[in-house]
């Protein structure tokens, strides 16, 4: 785990990059994230992240598939938003852990 | 009279009657088991079905058989759970009271939820192999295939029995080699994991064999739906994989029937406490096996381990006291290779699979995460050992709890 500056605060992260506490986050983060992925962020995108925050919260484990039944985005949009990893990418730009795949 | 209902007479159902009928006074609990179907199905043999290795009747017994005398038994389908009345109605008509209720109403495939999977081609060109039918008509399919791309696809996480997949691209390779026709076979494994499995020392492992035996592997592949007029899968981000034969784990989910008594996720899974194995809506209700949520895999190990974890529990509930148990979402898999070797792998919530010796540290005779003789041979075996001992829920001489005797911590 180290200390990450970004968007003017300083940050707790792990070696991928995530955050480690949810808490830290804020949009500023979330769009400065996003431009690393080069992802810029719209209203449609922060619905889908505080989706992704909520359900994180409430400790439900995060599928690509609940997404797609979260009623803001279809699975194709999810992926339009989040190009290339939709689940591991939004989860990074929401500040909460990567989701692991349980198998 | 107190009621014990168990819903689901499969490995976890079947075992927990086995065990709880002899713990409980037959004056003061009636334990009842109900299941919609006769047959009990050995479920890891299925896996060697298409390669003739076995046969229907290998992999078929009466459920009967299993169930322990005492145990009352209803073959029936279950209409819904009535949670707050405690009681479960057949769609017969019949009202069952319980005053503890186990789900072990496992897990079921099913392709409808794939656009384009039963579709023209389903049981043609495409076959899954969790079922004893399909399983036997890829074994028919296979006898007359004369090559092309072979295409092994899961389509969505979590499915039962993790290693399948890749067991059966290696038993395809194996199968093909000796039929003569491996270079005319092209073995694809494609999968929306990032990698062959999900954790990094035993994906290392498993990548290293499968390029070792020229297998391919499209990985964070999410399939939308199947063409059935240009044989290619397709997934959501609008990538392709051709196949000229297509064997498919479809979407897991649970029973339909925990839909409509409103207990489950989108998945028809029961949420579940991952250590207790009580349900998180209701105290008297537990879940066993494939049917509940918990982060681990949907594998008989699992509900054989987490069995006496839930054996454990259910007697503290009866008697009042706090539940003492927690289980570890200990996992043991026996991964065929071909070529008469299989490798094993042994983790929990916590620890991935490392590799060492089982279940002696040292002695074995089994290794994990290698690739030998002795580990196809306890795969072989370990049917007698399901027939006769595990079903039975007699005591096998390995920990419910996971443990570090005999594995090496290794990092990359």
């Amino acid at each position: 785990m180290t200390e990450k500056l970004i968007a003017g605060k300083t940050v707790q992260v792990n070696e991928e990059g995530y955050l480690t506490d949810a808490s830290q986050w804020n949009k500023e983060i979330a769009t400065e994230i996003a431009k690393e992925l080069e992802i810029e962020l719209t209203d449609k995108h922060f619905e889908v992240l505080n989706f992704l925050r909520d359900k994180n919260a409430a400790g439900e484990p995060l599928t690509i598939r609940k997404v797609g039944k979260s009623g803001i985005v279809d699975i194709k949009g999810f992926y339009d938003l989040f190009p290339g990893g939709p689940l591991k990418y939004s989860s990074k730009i929401a500040g909460i852990p990567k989701p692991v795949s349980c198998v | 009279m107190q009621k014990l209902l168990i819903l689901g007479g499969g490995t976890a159902g079947t075992m927990m009657a086995n065990k709880l009928i002899k713990a409980l006074n037959n004056e003061e609990w009636e334990i009842t088991i109900v299941d919609k179907y006769r047959t009990h199905y050995y479920q890891p043999g299925f896996l060697f079905i298409p390669f003739g290795i076995y046969n229907r009747h290998d992999v078929e017994k009466p459920k009967s058989n299993f169930f322990p005398a005492g145990v009352k038994v209803i073959y029936n389908d279950v209409d819904k759970i009535e949670p707050e009345q405690n009681q479960v109605l057949l769609d017969d008509g019949r009202v069952l009271y319980y005053n503890i209720l186990i789900i072990a109403t496992g897990t079921k495939t099913a392709p409808e939820e794939t656009p384009g999977l039963k579709d023209k081609l389903w049981m043609k060109d495409i076959f899954d192999f969790y079922t004893v039918e399909g399983a036997c008509a890829l074994q028919r399919k296979f006898k007359q295939w004369e090559g092309g791309k072979l295409v092994m696809a899961i389509t969505e996480l979590p499915y039962k029995c993790p290693v399948a997949p890749l067991e059966f691209v290696f038993l395809a390779d194996d199968y093909f080699t000796k039929k003569g026709i491996r270079d005319k076979v092209d073995i694809t494994l494609v999968t929306p994991l990032p990698g062959a499995f999900t954790k990094p020392v035993a994906t290392k492992m498993l990548s290293d064999l499968l390029k070792d035996k020229n297998i391919n592997v499209v990985s964070e592949f999410y399939i939308e739906s199947i063409d059935n007029d240009n044989k290619k899968l397709v997934s959501y981000d609008a990538k392709e994989v051709p196949f000229d034969l297509l064997t498919i784990v479809p979407v897991n989910m649970g029973d339909a029937m925990i839909e409509r008594s409103g207990l489950g996720d989108d998945l028809n899974f029961v949420p579940t406490n991952k250590h207790t194995l009580q349900s998180d809506a209701h105290q008297n209700i537990f879940v066993l096996g494939d049917a509940s949520n918990i982060p681990t895999s949907k594998a008989g190990s699992v509900a054989h381990f987490a069995s006496e974890i839930l054996f454990d529990n259910i007697i503290d509930y009866i008697e009042g006291r706090p539940l003492s148990a927690s289980f570890d979402g200990h996992a043991n898999c026996y991964i065929e290779t071909g070529f008469g070797k299989g490798a094993l792998i042994d983790f929990n919530y916590e620890t991935e699979p490392l590799p060492g010796t089982f279940p002696l540290p040292g002695i074995g005779p089994f290794g994990l995460l290698k690739n030998t003789k002795i580990n196809h041979y306890g795969k072989i075996m370990f049917r007698w050992i399901y027939w006769h001992i595990l079903l039975k829920g007699k005591e096998l001489p390995i920990d419910a709890d996971m443990s570090m005797a005999g594995k090496k911590r290794i990092s990359f």
